[in-house]
């Protein structure tokens, strides 16, 4: 950090200039200049951050409590707001609402496990060199960077019912006698288990958007690790299995379990996905698509700002548990 | 007489476990570059090929990039209107771009080198920010910005994007600047350089490689962005951006490889720019990770 004098634990202000003292131009001292400094140069951020997310972040709450419809915002003024639980309780009450909760939390978990799996198999797939090595690397960052648009597009060409390719090689190579219409059909049975296929769909989806990002921390922190335990562990007589288990994946827990919170956050409230591929049709419908409808399909502001709420009210519990992490000086 | 082979449980791991690899590698390989590929594909082929046999690769001669065309002239010349979705796209993304790394700049450079009262709490925001879901901003922000007629501007979505990616800017930024030894900045700041100054003359032109890494992945998430486009802008087809005009498109009866066209050529400048400043971006984005 720059300079000798410092408030006595660094972030308390001192008003008296502490010992060491440097007067400078306009008689601050470098702890005053350093404490005003701080403040204007994150100010620009704050002030947009504040008037996009903070100010928002009220107005939902406020809104939740108003039975107000779309067409209503234009005369809408101080007034005429009021206090109403109606709501929360419409909301709680609606059809499709818990439905559309077991959904959510179902794809929540599955994404997570599965891009987490996905993330580390490929990590540790790529640990030892080889040639290509640098080049797949990269390849296997491409599907996290790609317009999520452009994806779903691609994605929905490929399970085409009449022209996709997954069902033409269905057809023709694994004899399926009628195409599966991937993005619709709600369950199908394959050797009598029931399989939910649009919610397969949607969740491989966001494990193929999503598994690189799993893989580049984790690639990065298996570069970290120490070589000597693995070696002493391979000396010592342990199998390939038994270094992993006892090696490696004590030191991976750490960024495993914050990739897991963040992804299951980001998965929690993902809307883009299962709106551009089913719209929340074949029991896909998340509380994400939810909202959306109730806002711009239903008009309904009160309601749609009521279940942004609930849904803030559930992310509550992950996100303390993540910024507790951080503080901790995990990542 | 049978010769038993001693059951070596470390041999057979790593025998499956080799195998393993060559597949995951395999498998990893084809999910990221089999679907880009697959509709760079039928972006080139005609459509009744398709039909014909939709498995089968393109014969050279049957090769017609006439759908990018198509795609990008204006629908006035019977096109689709792409190239107009793309300067939409390109104008905000720039401007998102420019006033999100000025601020995190700024920000990141307080968060790393100087105290302040509330630096932690500061930064703890910005991160809750970063997490906190888009959607349930979308319904204050949409009644909000009818409000105030931001609605159907681009500003007003230059404005979301920037409170957006301002803090995994400034979380990237923090990372490289950490990176940038404090010594020289004392040294200027003893040769009369003010806060200002050593930002921009010394800071800055030594943090270059990492701002310009970040600036293309705030670039990337606004060209990229889909939600608050979709609701702010479907009305007015004239200020379209995109991922709303892909997406639009797509619900439209538009011609399948022409779809595809689009998707590819919306999807090249983020890939390529990706591909540049790959090595940046990612010692940006996993800083923290070797902390484990």
């Amino acid at each position: 950090m720059t300079g000798p004098p410092e408030g006595p634990d660094g972030r308390t202000p001192t008003a008296a200039p502490g010992p060491g003292r440097v007067y400078h131009r306009r008689g601050l001292t470098r702890r005053a200049r350093e404490e005003l400094h701080g403040r204007l140069l994150v100010a620009p951020t704050l002030l947009v951050v504040g008037a996009v997310v903070l100010l928002p972040f009220a107005a939902v709450l406020v809104l939740s409590v108003q039975e107000l419809r779309l067409i209503e915002i234009g005369a809408l003024g101080p007034a005429d707001l009021g206090v109403s639980l109606a709501n929360f309780a419409d909301v709680l009450t609606a059809s499709g609402f818990w439905a559309a909760v077991r959904t959510t939390l179902v794809y929540a978990t599955a994404t997570t496990v599965g891009s987490l799996a996905a993330g580390l198999a490929l990590a540790l797939a790529l640990r030892r060199p080889f040639r290509g090595r640098g080049l797949m690397r990269g390849l296997a960052l491409v599907p996290y960077v790609l317009p999520v648009v452009a994806a779903a597009t691609i994605t929905e060409m490929l399970l085409d019912p009449q022209y996709g390719a997954v069902n033409e090689a269905g057809r023709r190579f694994l004899g399926w006698e009628a195409p599966v219409d991937f993005l619709t059909e709600h369950r199908i049975d394959v050797a009598g288990l029931p399989v939910p296929v649009a919610l397969s769909v949607v969740v491989a989806f966001e494990v193929w958007k999503s598994f690189p990002l799993a893989f580049l921390f984790l690639t990065a922190r298996l570069q970290a690790v120490p070589r000597d335990v693995e070696e002493a562990a391979v000396v010592d007589g342990a199998s390939p299995l038994q270094v992993f288990r006892h090696v490696l994946l004590p030191q991976l827990a750490g960024v495993l379990g914050v990739l897991a919170l963040l992804r299951f956050i980001w998965s929690f409230q993902n809307f883009n996905d299962v709106y551009l591929l089913t719209g929340g049709a074949g029991g896909t419908e998340v509380v994400a698509v939810r909202v959306y409808r109730e806002l711009v399909t239903g008009a309904d502001v009160g309601s749609a700002a009521a279940l942004g709420v609930l849904m803030t009210a559930a992310l509550a519990v992950p996100l303390l548990l993540y910024l507790r992490l951080v503080r901790k000086g995990r990542l | 007489m049978t010769v038993r082979r001693r059951w070596d449980r470390h041999a057979v791991e790593r025998r499956v476990l080799a195998v393993a690899r060559v597949v995951v590698i395999a498998l990893a390989a084809i999910a990221a570059a089999g679907p880009l590929l697959y509709g760079i594909v039928l972006s080139v082929r005609p459509f009744a090929a398709f039909v014909a046999d939709p498995l089968a690769l393109p014969s050279l001669s049957e090769i017609d990039f006439g759908p990018y065309a198509t795609a990008l002239r204006s629908e006035d010349d019977g096109g689709f209107g792409l190239a107009r979705f793309m300067r939409n796209s390109a104008a905000v993304a720039a401007w998102t771009t420019v006033l999100a790394v000025a601020c995190s700049v700024l920000g990141a450079y307080a968060a790393v080198r100087l105290r302040f009262f509330g630096r932690d709490t500061v930064n703890g925001f910005f991160l809750a920010v970063y997490l906190f879901p888009g959607i349930v901003l979308a319904v204050p922000l949409f009644v909000l910005f009818s409000r105030v007629g931001l609605t159907g501007t681009l500003t007003g979505l230059v404005l979301i994007y920037m409170a957006q990616t301002v803090p995994v800017a400034l979380y990237m930024l923090r990372g490289y600047f950490q990176a940038v030894p404090a010594g020289v900045e004392e040294a200027a700041e003893v040769d009369g350089c003010n806060r200002l100054q050593v930002i921009v003359r010394v800071v800055l032109p030594m943090a270059l490689p990492g701002i310009t890494a970040t600036a293309l992945y705030v670039f990337m998430i606004a060209w990229n962005e889909f939600l608050f486009a979709l609701l702010f802008l479907v009305g007015d087809r004239e200020r379209w951006t995109v991922s709303l005009g892909i997406a639009r498109l797509g619900d439209f009866a538009v011609p399948a490889p022409v779809l595809m066209a689009g998707s590819i050529a919306i999807t090249v400048p983020v890939v390529a720019g990706f591909l540049v400043a790959q090595r940046l971006l990612v010692s940006g984005l996993t800083a923290g990770a070797e902390k484990g």
